[in-house]
């Protein structure tokens, strides 16, 4: 559902050489990079992501996190195209007021889930370039990921790693949190503090290699007691 | 490449009434075209009966195209009478448009249509209200930067007792592995089951379509829809997408039947094996039911528009693997566990052969009673089982050997 993004080159650095004409034509799309990645405990959940704001070779921003806050058990992290995060955080702002008014409750993680699914998959031929993954509790009150891809399809996780450095953090996840074909090893349950340590060591070594990702790191944690946000800065060249 | 763009869906709004397109393509194309009415045929009763959806009611003529969530103000308690002159007369809208799409004249058949006012319209409300349940058609100029999840290995076969449907879980995208615990066999209804194939959003979407479009058919008459219906229906559905880059490969597996067949004496097999001489009995106790066919049914759907019945599908990169075991080891007189064990066995060898599938295998039974899902299996420990079994026996042979 996820993807590196090695593929696809609008947006990203240009080809340095080559030969022969080449038509440049007008893409809708670009690429604005970041991280985020998500992570889901017993009784908590994690978003976090990388706040840099990039296209091409430049920076646009270093200021600008990828974690929104949609409900007060809810958050969404979206990276991939900039201009589409925006439209499809406000339009699930939208529907998330919609729902609270007509229904007069809030939307579940599971529901906004699905909804945001539907949305996505509304754009089927035209289709959002966002990456995203949900964060938050569920009804029972245990940690809830849900990661999707572009068009919609989505599924539920206990941790999932999205954007432009994913293909590396996902492989540390799985090693340190799903301990994947791991022999003789005790699977220990994950804690909320060691969560947070794993999930800025992890972003740490992200920004080592990933030109996309860097500056700072926000994190926000999700309890039943509700959101906390801490920034953490990052290497910012 | 495709000159002929598909149909403008039923995105289109509500208001002004579909009379007015009608129109626009009759000049068009020079030809007198009117709303004709079915009047032929079972597509007649099931085209008038089973297009309604309730969710677009006056409301919307009111206040645009808004889906109304969950009224249910047109209860089709009159009428299945399909007057379709006036659609602002009759409170019927339909969500899926293959009413249109059937009744449209031959020669228009797949040619463009002229969309883009009714387009404009809606793409102005799209971004705020974009609850509809299936995708705007924009013509797909714009490439996209992305890859979708593709490869898999599915297959499905029937035997003695039902039907059985094998999946791996891999849901790969680019080379990399976007998610090894995917779920690729859906269950659509209690005596239904979809495996798919393709890009799994468009997949997981178009069976939740399928599943409400079945659901509603239910409520609505009483019955439950039989497999081949429900194949040629998702068949339909994804028409109008054809020629996009909509994938979905899907196999319906299902059981059909009526509660009676429940009761069947003996069990599974004692029906199967006389299943003509048990439906003439069936249709003589049931003199409503139209389903001629009772048992178990396997269908294969491509977005491309193949819908084939069969005894044996496997669908994906992987399948010639499968197929290779499968035409092997498949045989009407299977029991519930050797069916599994091959359809386990044929994964196996696809996912150790195929680079896009992988991880878990996946194994749903369908028998009359409904399906029932084996829990799922990592193959890794199967590897080595195998790797043992293979030492053993050359050890063996090596040891009968020297005694010999």
């Amino acid at each position: 559902m996820l993807s590196s993004l090695s593929f696809g080159d609008t947006g990203k650095m240009k080809e340095y050489h080559y030969t022969g004409a080449v038509e440049h034509r007008f893409s809708p799309y670009a690429f604005n990079g970041g991280t985020v990645l998500a992570v889901a405990g017993e009784d908590f959940a994690i978003v976090a992501s990388d706040t840099r704001l990039s296209e091409g070779y430049s920076i646009h921003c270093r200021d600008s996190p990828k974690c929104y806050k949609l409900t007060d058990t809810t958050v969404i992290g979206c990276s991939g195209f900039h201009g589409d995060c925006l439209t499809l955080t406000k339009i699930i702002d939208a529907r998330l007021k919609m729902y609270k008014h007509s229904n007069n409750k809030m939307m579940t993680s599971g529901a906004i889930a699905a909804m945001l699914s539907t949305i996505l998959y509304g754009r089927r031929f035209f289709p959002y370039y966002v990456y995203n993954i949900i964060g938050g509790l569920d009804e029972e009150g245990k940690g809830a990921v849900y990661s999707f891809d572009p068009v919609g399809s989505y599924q539920r996780d206990t941790y999932k790693a999205g954007g432009s450095a994913s293909a590396m953090l996902q492989p540390l996840l799985d090693n340190q949190i799903g301990f994947k074909n791991m022999e003789g090893v005790q699977h220990v349950p994950l804690t909320k503090e060691k969560a947070v340590q794993l999930v800025k060591d992890v972003f740490v070594s992200a920004a080592e290699r990933d030109v996309y990702t860097g500056d700072a790191l926000r994190i926000c944690l999700i309890t039943k007691e509700g959101m906390d946000e801490q920034t953490i800065p990052l290497r910012r060249d | 490449m495709l000159q002929a763009k598909p149909f403008a869906i039923s995105l289109r709004p509500l208001w002004p009434p579909p009379t007015h397109d009608f129109e626009e393509i009759g000049s068009e194309n020079g030809l007198m075209w009117q709303p004709k009415l079915i009047t032929h045929g079972r597509l007649a009763a099931s085209a008038s009966k089973s297009w309604k959806n309730e969710d677009f009611c006056k409301y919307d003529d009111f206040f645009g195209p808004v889906k109304a969530s969950g009224s249910s103000l047109f209860e089709n308690t009159t009428g299945l009478s399909f007057t379709r002159d006036l659609p602002s007369s009759s409170p019927f809208r339909f969500s899926i448009p293959v009413t249109e799409y059937l009744e449209e004249s031959p020669l228009q058949f797949g040619q463009v249509r002229r969309t883009q006012i009714s387009n404009d319209h809606f793409l102005t409300h799209s971004n705020d209200l974009s609850d509809t349940s299936l995708p705007s058609l924009s013509s797909q100029s714009v490439p996209l930067p992305f890859p979708l999840s593709h490869g898999t290995t599915t297959l499905a076969f029937i035997f003695q007792g039902g039907v059985l449907a094998a999946a791996d879980t891999r849901s790969s995208c680019s080379g990399q592995v976007a998610c090894p615990a995917a779920q690729k066999i859906l269950p659509i209804h209690s005596h239904l089951v979809g495996t798919t194939s393709g890009t799994s959003a468009d997949c997981a979407l178009w069976k939740r379509i399928l599943s409400r479009e079945l659901r509603l058919y239910q409520l609505r008459h009483g019955r439950r829809l039989s497999t081949r219906a429900a194949a040629k229906l998702l068949s339909h559905m994804l028409h109008p997408f054809k020629g996009t880059e909509l994938c979905v490969a899907a196999t319906l597996c299902g059981w059909d039947g009526s509660e009676e067949d429940a009761g069947c004496p003996g069990g599974d097999s004692e029906c199967k094996e006389d299943p003509k001489s048990h439906k003439a009995n069936v249709d003589d106790a049931q003199i409503l039911s139209t389903s001629s066919h009772v048992g178990p049914s396997l269908f294969y759907v491509c977005s491309d528009g193949t819908r084939l019945q069969g005894a044996l599908f496997s669908v994906g990169s992987g399948s010639p693997y499968a197929y290779s075991i499968l035409d092997q080891r498949v045989e009407w007189g299977l029991t519930v566990d050797e069916a599994v064990a091959v359809g386990r066995e044929a994964v196996f060898r696809a996912t150790h052969r195929d680079a896009y599938s992988g991880n878990c295998v996946d194994v749903y039974h369908m028998s009359s009673k409904g399906w029932t899902r084996r829990t799922r299996e990592d193959l890794k420990e199967e590897y080595y089982r195998e790797k043992e079994r293979n030492e053993r026996t050359r050890a063996s042979k090596e040891t009968g050997l020297e005694e010999v």
